[in-house]
C-alpha cells in the first residue's frame, strides 16, 4: 500500500514538473524519429562552398536555425512574465533592427564596395533602435495600460513598413566575407556560429537573473501589480525594461538574419516568428497570463518547436502547411495543460484509488 | 458606466460627460469618419464627391465590415479572436476547388462556407469557455490550421471559372444616385451583393446586442464576469455563443470575400485579422470588454478604407505609407480609449 502511494506521489511530482511537458514532447518526437528513420541523428563532418570543415545533419540544423527562437524565447518571457501579454511585433521588429543593419552597413548606395562602417558600430545603432520600438511598446503597454497584444498591434501592422522605408524600399547587400561569419561559420569552427550567439545570450540572462533582482521583480509586477507598487517597486518601469530587453533580442536576431543572407527580404524575413517565440514560453509551461516564469524552459520550448519543424521539413512537409501540424500540436498542448482538464485527471485518479483501496 | 441624470437644459460639457463610455466611442469615431471624409472632398476633390467612390470603399470591405462585427462580439466579451483571416483564405480556397474541381453548386458552396465557419467558432468556443483557455492562443492555433488547411486543400492560386458563381459575383445592385463619367453618360452607382449582406448582418446585430437578452449579456459577461455570474447568467455559454457567432460570421465574411476576389489562393485575407481588430478599436470596442458598439465597428471599417484610399489618391501608393498611416490611426484610437478609461476611473 504504501509503495503505490510513493508511485502516485511521484508521478504526481513528475507531472506538476514545469519541464514534464516540453520534455515529454521532445521525448516523443525523438522516439518517432529515431523508428521512421534513425539517420535523422546523424552528424557528418564535411566542408561547404567556401572549403571550410563543418558539420552538418539535422540535428546541427535544429541548434542553428533554433538560435533566433531561443534568443527571442529569452524577451518574449520577460515580456509575458511583467505585462502578462505577449509581444506579436518582433518579426516585424526583427525586419527594422535588420533593415537599420543594412542600412549603416552599406550607407546610401545599395550596393557598396566595402563596407561604410564597422560591423560593431551598425550593429549598436540596430540594437539602439530596437530598443527604442521595444520602449514605444513598453510605454503603451505600462502608461497608457493597453493590452500587450494589441498595442503591439500597432508595430505589427506598421513595422515591415517602416523597415522597407528605412532603405528606401531597396534591397542593400551587403559586401565582403566578414558579415556573413554571424550567420554561417567562422572559418575554422565547424560549429555554425549562430549556436554560439544564442549560448553567449542564454548564459547572460542567466548571469542576471542569478544576480541581479530583474527575475524577481518582474515577476511580483506580473503576479500582482499594486502589491508590487505598494512594496515600492515601479510596475511601469519595469515593464517598460522588459519590453527595452525583448528589442535588444530583436536586433541580436535582427544580425543574425541579415547575415544569414547579406541582405534582406522585408516581407518574408522572420515572418511568424512571433508566433512560435510565443509558443515557445506556452511550450515551456509558463503562464501566458504572466507572474511567474521559468527561463530554462522556455528556451528548452523554442528548441523543440525547432525540433518539430525540422522533422516536418523532413518529412516533405511543404513550408506553407507547416502551420496546420504546429496548430494540432498547440491545442493537444493547451488541453492537457488546461485546468480544468487537469482537475478531471486528478478526480478520475482519485476515484480509481477509491476503488483500489475498497 | 454613468448614469444619464443630467438635467434637461445641462451645458453641452455636461451632457458630454453624462455619455456612456460606448456612445462617446461612437461620436468620436463617427465625427472623425466625417471630418476625415469632408477633408477629403475638400483637399483631394472630385474623386471623393462621387457616390461610387463610396460604394466602392464599401464593396471591397464588406467582408471586412463582416469579419470585424464578429470580432467587436469576441471582444465586447472581453475575448479575442485572430483566426478570422485564415477561416477567410480557408473559406476561399475550399469553395474555390469545390466550385472549379468538383463542379459543384454555388449554393452548396455557401453551405460549406457556412460549414467551415461555424466547425471553427463551435471548436475554438468551446476551448475557451468550457476548459478556460485563453482565447489569444486558441485561436492563434485555429489561424494556423485555417492557414495550413488552406496550402493542403490547394496550394496554388488560381481563378473560379463556374458559371453560376461568376453570374452571382457580377450581380449589382443599382441604387437611384449615380454620376456622369467623362463621355458625359450618366452611370448609376452600386452596390455588390457582399454589401447587402454586410448591412443586413451589421442592423441584426445592432438589434441583438441593443434589444436581446442575449446581447446584454455579452456587456455583463465582459464588463465584469462576477457580477454577471451573480446577476444569473450563464457566463460559459455566453462566451461559447459569442465565438460561435464570431466564427459562423467569419464563415460568411470569407464567402462574401471569396465572392468579391473570386478566386482562391492561400495569401488570400492575408492579416485580415488586425485589420479586422482595428476596425473594432476604432469604432469604439474596448478590449478590455464591456464596451463596445457594431454601428461604430461599420464607420471603424469605413475610417481604416478612407484612409487608404485617401493614402492611395495623394499618390503616396508605395506600400509602406499604408501600413504607417493605419498604424498611426490605431495609435491614436488606442490613445483615445486610454484617455476614456482614465475619464471613467476619475469619477
Amino acid at each position: 500500500m504504501s509503495k503505490t502511494n510513493n508511485e502516485t506521489s511521484f508521478f504526481k511530482k513528475l507531472v506538476g514538473q514545469q519541464f514534464f511537458i516540453p520534455i515529454l514532447v521532445l521525448l516523443v518526437l525523438v522516439v518517432f524519429n529515431l523508428i521512421a528513420d534513425p539517420s535523422f541523428f546523424k552528424i557528418a563532418f564535411g566542408t561547404n562552398n567556401a572549403g571550410n570543415p563543418v558539420l552538418s545533419g539535422s540535428l546541427i540544423t535544429i541548434l542553428d536555425n533554433g538560435s533566433e527562437l531561443a534568443i527571442l524565447a529569452i524577451g518574449m518571457t520577460l515580456v509575458t512574465a511583467a505585462s502578462g501579454g505577449q509581444d506579436i511585433s518582433v518579426g516585424a521588429a526583427v525586419a527594422i533592427a535588420g533593415s537599420t543593419l543594412l542600412r549603416v552597413l552599406c550607407g546610401s548606395n545599395s550596393r557598396p564596395d566595402e563596407l561604410q562602417a564597422p560591423i560593431i558600430v551598425a550593429f549598436l545603432v540596430s540594437v539602439v533602435v530596437a530598443m527604442l520600438f521595444g520602449a514605444f511598446n513598453g510605454v503603451l503597454v505600462a502608461y497608457f495600460k493597453i493590452q500587450p497584444m494589441i498595442a503591439t498591434l500597432i508595430l505589427y501592422t506598421a513595422g515591415r513598413s517602416i523597415a522597407a522605408w528605412i532603405n528606401n524600399n531597396e534591397l542593400p547587400i551587403v559586401p565582403g566575407e566578414t558579415f556573413t561569419y554571424f550567420g554561417g561559420f567562422i572559418p575554422g569552427i565547424p560549429i555554425p556560429t549562430p549556436v554560439f550567439i544564442a549560448i553567449a545570450c542564454i548564459i547572460i540572462i542567466a548571469l542576471v537573473l542569478k544576480f541581479t533582482n530583474l527575475g524577481l521583480y518582474t515577476q511580483a509586477v506580473g503576479i500582482n501589480e499594486s502589491a508590487s507598487k505598494l512594496n515600492g517597486l515601479n510596475p511601469a518601469l519595469i515593464k517598460v525594461a522588459s519590453f527595452v530587453i525583448l528589442g535588444v533580442c530583436v536586433a541580436v536576431v535582427g544580425l543574425i538574419k541579415v547575415s544569414r543572407i547579406s541582405t534582406i527580404n522585408y516581407s518574408v524575413v522572420a515572418k511568424d516568428i512571433e508566433m512560435d517565440a510565443i509558443l515557445a514560453v506556452a511550450l515551456g509551461g509558463n503562464s501566458l497570463a504572466g507572474g511567474k516564469f521559468n527561463m530554462a524552459a522556455s528556451i528548452i520550448g523554442a528548441y523543440i518547436i525547432q525540433f518539430l519543424t525540422t522533422t516536418l521539413y523532413k518529412y516533405k512537409v511543404p513550408a506553407d502547411a507547416l502551420p496546420a501540424y504546429k496548430a494540432v500540436v498547440v491545442i493537444i498542448l493547451v488541453v492537457i495543460s488546461s485546468p480544468t482538464v487537469k482537475d478531471w485527471f486528478s478526480n478520475l485518479t482519485k476515484k480509481l484509488k477509491v476503488k483500489e483501496v475498497a | 458606466m454613468s448614469k444619464n441624470n443630467s438635467t434637461s437644459n445641462g451645458s453641452f460639457l455636461d451632457k458630454v460627460k453624462n455619455l456612456t463610455d460606448t456612445s462617446l466611442l461612437l461620436t468620436i469615431t463617427i465625427v472623425i469618419f466625417v471630418l476625415m471624409y469632408l477633408g477629403a472632398i475638400i483637399f483631394q476633390g472630385g474623386g471623393f464627391l462621387k457616390v461610387q467612390t463610396f460604394f466602392n470603399i464599401l464593396n471591397a470591405n464588406a467582408a471586412l465590415i463582416i469579419l470585424s462585427c464578429g470580432l467587436s462580439l469576441v471582444m465586447i466579451i472581453g475575448g479575442i479572436d485572430i483566426s478570422v483571416g485564415g477561416v477567410t483564405a480557408l473559406v476561399s480556397m475550399s469553395c474555390a476547388v469545390y466550385l472549379d474541381n468538383m463542379g459543384g453548386n454555388v449554393y452548396v458552396s455557401m453551405l460549406i462556407a457556412l460549414a467551415i465557419g461555424v466547425a471553427f467558432g463551435a471548436f475554438q468556443g468551446a476551448l475557451v469557455a468550457f476548459l478556460d483557455i485563453q482565447p489569444f492562443i486558441v485561436t492563434l492555433a485555429g489561424m494556423f490550421f485555417a492557414r495550413g488547411m488552406t496550402t493542403i486543400v490547394n496550394s496554388d492560386p488560381f481563378n473560379v471559372a463556374n458559371e453560376g458563381f461568376n453570374e452571382l459575383k457580377m450581380t449589382r445592385i443599382y441604387t437611384p444616385f449615380g454620376s456622369t463619367n467623362a463621355k458625359g453618360v450618366y452611370v448609376p452607382a452600386y452596390v455588390e451583393l457582399g454589401v447587402v449582406v454586410a448591412l443586413v448582418i451589421v442592423i441584426l446585430l445592432f438589434c441583438l446586442l441593443r434589444w436581446t437578452k442575449l446581447g446584454r449579456s455579452f456587456y455583463a459577461v465582459g464588463g465584469n464576469k462576477e457580477s454577471a455570474l451573480m446577476l444569473g447568467i450563464n457566463v460559459k455559454k455566453t462566451k461559447f455563443i459569442a465565438h460561435l457567432m464570431c466564427g459562423t460570421l467569419a464563415g460568411i465574411g470569407g464567402f462574401v470575400y471569396f465572392l468579391h476576389v473570386g478566386s482562391g489562393s492561400p495569401s488570400h485575407a492575408t492579416g485580415a485579422e488586425m485589420d479586422a481588430i482595428a476596425s473594432s478599436i476604432i469604432g469604439g470596442t474596448m478590449l478590455t470588454g464591456g464596451v463596445g458598439n457594431i454601428i461604430g465597428t461599420f464607420f471603424g471599417v469605413l475610417s481604416l478604407s478612407t484612409i487608404q484610399n485617401i493614402v492611395a489618391s495623394a499618390g503616396l501608393d508605395e506600400a509602406w505609407w499604408t501600413g504607417i498611416t493605419r498604424a498611426v490611426m490605431l495609435c491614436l484610437f488606442l490613445i483615445i480609449q486610454s484617455v476614456v478609461m482614465a475619464r471613467k476611473h476619475k469619477k
